[in-house]
């Protein structure tokens, strides 16, 4: 009998050298002349044990290639990177996991891994209720988008639905821009799938026949596994004319602000990313005019468990007006890296020190920035703070897709206000006057900030210049730049009066 | 390493006719002649708005607004690292300081000798392992000067 060795095809697997690991596996079981088959699953999400192995449930890691001739002497049993089943890891069995439940478990593009571990359930129900029922369970479901701005995606479709029109469309946006955040990358590498399920159900209850997927060109494994999933999928006669349904899966081109749903719009139609005024809406009037449903890949991904399982069991979990699971990602600064699936509720404390186990570094706990670029940073006092929409939106930060980014000690507050402005400058689409000119002064003010130059007037300048782009700015880069920098501002004041000297560097 | 064709107008043709009939196609268009040529030229521009209907600066203008497309053909390498904050935090900026110093050129500059180009990028979704770089089309996380001295050796020699 061969020995099923699970070794992840995961991004961040590989990049801490996964495939060495393969290899060297391959090679130690051929000299051996033990029967092994090498399988590439998605990860588990607990990165700091990466690479991660499992053999019979069991895992190892982190696994070099250095490892392996002891992990066969071990039979994979006893050995000191053994960390016991994987199901049973205190990591693991803290999770609630709905969207995330088959990744890491699964070949990803194995159509039949897929529907042996539940996968097609969602359609099934979908096709059986109809569109108008299934727009209603997404939408009692209290799914909300997790894209960013947390909108709720069963009155989206129900717009879409409503629209008139022969074509609509299904936009999966994994642009996934934001600094701490890889739910969307981890999905397409490791249960690429479910993402086709969601959009195909979302087709089915708004009358779209042709979706796009817009995957961030920094994600080139990503881009290759899902492309693969579509054409396992369209030869298994799930995708394609004759099932109704087609995804063509796009390329992005290094652009943050094409994260933004009508900068992707015209993105896709092959222009410049300048966001579109609002009205129209993209649900009336979208990719080539049509009536287009735009949803973040965690959102789309999230319904063919939520038409599996019933909108009354995702409803039940999660706090207020934040229901379901969030996959919480574990960024920076952290001994515990990884994605978290869990129900809305837990503390910003809870998570950084409890799951995330604090600093890598060792040190302290600093500053925590939530939501990526945009989100605002928290300090420690404010760690009672629940993961909820609204808890977070009545702090002047946001939830967004869902990335903690930890910091330690050693962080200067002064130089993270900068580096925000600097980022809105950089990718600023170039529509409004405080984002295209106003970051890019802001910069230059925290410059003379950092040098300790007239540091009052000059913080003075600094909070008239986020009122401006505040209330000045079409789209949320300019409009909630100012998150970051007024935040590290409040609560770290003492980061902004401390003349130093500035890294030539710059 | 990156090896590059040649400009070729006849391949270049045969890459723009290929594509041309998809919806919203200049984008698949710039990231397939980037992919075999390394940059995008002039010529290419012109071809792409003769086969597209456009203007030439419309396409100018879409070259322009995505950071990933050049018009430049880079190093024999290329080093990204990336800047954002998760990466940050792990000690981004010194790593970038070092591989600036060592390479003498700033973001987007290429070596003297013409072998190493370094860009930056804004995540690479390895923000858990930060912090990231991406070298020569390989992902690497948690890099250190050691890794980074070594890599650059490597694709100097
Ligand atoms: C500058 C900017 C960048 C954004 N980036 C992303 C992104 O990378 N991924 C995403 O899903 N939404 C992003 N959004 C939010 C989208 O505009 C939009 O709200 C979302 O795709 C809708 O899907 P959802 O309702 O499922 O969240 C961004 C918004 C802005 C203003
Ligand atoms: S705020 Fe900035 S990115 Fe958004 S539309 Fe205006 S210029 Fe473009
Ligand atoms: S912030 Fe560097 S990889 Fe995400």
């Amino acid at each position: 009998m061969s020995i099923r060795i699970c070794i992840p095809l995961d991004s961040a697997a590989v990049a801490l050298g996964a495939d060495d690991v393969a290899a060297a596996l391959a090679r130690e079981a051929a000299k051996r002349k033990v029967a092994v088959s090498i399988v590439r699953t998605g990860s588990h999400g607990m990165h700091w044990l990466e690479p991660l192995i499992e053999v019979g449930g069991v895992g190892f890691g982190p696994v070099t290639a250095a490892d392996v001739p002891s992990l066969f002497d071990a039979a994979f049993k006893n050995h000191p990177l053994n960390i016991g089943r994987i199901a049973d890891h205190p990591f693991m069995k803290a999770q609630t996991r709905l969207t995330f439940a088959r990744c890491g478990n699964v070949d990803p593009t194995s159509f039949h891994e897929y529907q042996a571990a539940g996968g097609l359930n969602g359609i099934g129900a979908a096709i059986m209720v109809g569109p108008a029922q299934t727009r209603d369970t997404v939408l009692t479901s209290g799914l909300r988008g997790r894209g960013g701005a947390g909108f709720p995606t069963g009155i989206k479709w129900k717009t879409v639905a409503e629209a008139k029109g022969d074509t609509k469309y299904i936009v999966c946006n994994a642009d996934e821009g934001d600094s701490g955040t890889y739910a969307d990358r981890m999905l397409l590498e490791g249960d690429p799938f479910v993402l086709i399920e969601g959009m195909i159900i979302a087709g089915l209850a708004v009358g779209a026949a042709k979706g796009y997927v817009y995957i961030r060109s920094e994600y080139p494994d990503a881009i290759r596994t899902f492309s693969k999933a579509v054409a396992v999928a369209e030869s298994s006669g799930l995708l394609g004319a004759a099932a109704g349904f087609e995804i063509d899966v796009r390329a992005g081109a290094g652009a943050y602000v094409c994260g933004e749903e009508t900068s992707m719009l015209e993105s896709l139609e092959g222009k410049r990313g300048q966001v579109r005024a609002k009205p129209p809406l993209p649900a009336h009037k979208g990719l080539f005019g049509r009536p287009t449903v735009i949803n973040n890949l965690v959102s789309l991904a999230t319904v063919p468990a939520i038409l599996a399982d019933g909108a009354e069991a995702y409803a039940a979990l999660g706090m207020g007006r934040s229901r379901g699971t969030m996959p919480i990602q574990l960024a920076g600064n952290v001994k515990q890296g990884g994605l978290f699936e869990t129900a809305f509720g837990l503390t910003l404390g809870e998570i950084v020190d409890e799951i995330g186990g604090g600093t890598a570094s060792g040190r302290p706990v600093r500053a925590v920035q939530v939501g990526g670029p945009l989100g605002a940073y928290f300090p420690r006092s404010l760690f009672d703070t629940a993961f909820d929409y609204e808890a977070f939106a009545a702090l002047d930060g946001l939830v967004g897709h869902g990335g903690v980014v930890v910091f330690d000690d050693t962080v200067d507050m002064a130089r993270q206000a900068r580096f925000a402005l600097e980022f809105c400058a950089l990718e600023s689409c170039g529509k409004c006057t405080p984002c295209r000119i106003g970051s890019i002064r802001g910069a230059e003010t925290m410059d003379k900030i950092i040098r300790g130059e007239r540091v009052a007037a000059n913080l003075a300048l600094i909070t008239d210049l986020c009122q401006t782009l505040k209330f000045g700015s079409l789209c949320a880069l300019g409009g909630l730049t100012p998150y970051p920098v007024m935040s590290a501002l409040k609560y770290f004041p003492e980061d902004f009066d401390r003349p130093r000297l500035v890294a030539a560097a710059d | 390493m990156s090896s590059y064709s040649a400009w070729d107008e006849k391949h270049a043709g045969e890459i723009i006719d290929g594509l041309k009939s998809v919806d919203g196609a200049t984008l698949p268009i710039l990231h397939a002649l980037q992919d075999a040529f390394g940059h995008i030229t002039e010529r290419a521009i012109e071809m792409i708005a003769d086969a597209l209907n456009l203007s030439r600066a419309d396409v100018h203008g879409v070259v322009s607004f995505y950071h990933d497309f050049r018009r430049e053909l880079p190093g024999r390498y290329v080093l990204k690292l990336c800047r954002a904050e998760a990466c940050q935090s792990m000690g981004a900026d010194a790593l970038a300081a070092t591989a600036k110093s060592q390479l003498g050129v700033d973001w987007h500059g290429t070596s003297a000798d013409g072998r190493v180009t370094l860009e930056p990028v804004f995540c690479l979704g390895l923000c858990s392992c930060a912090p990231a770089a991406m070298i020569d089309g390989k992902l690497v996380g948690r890099l250190d000067d050691t890794a980074l001295a070594a890599a650059i050796k490597q694709a100097r020699a």
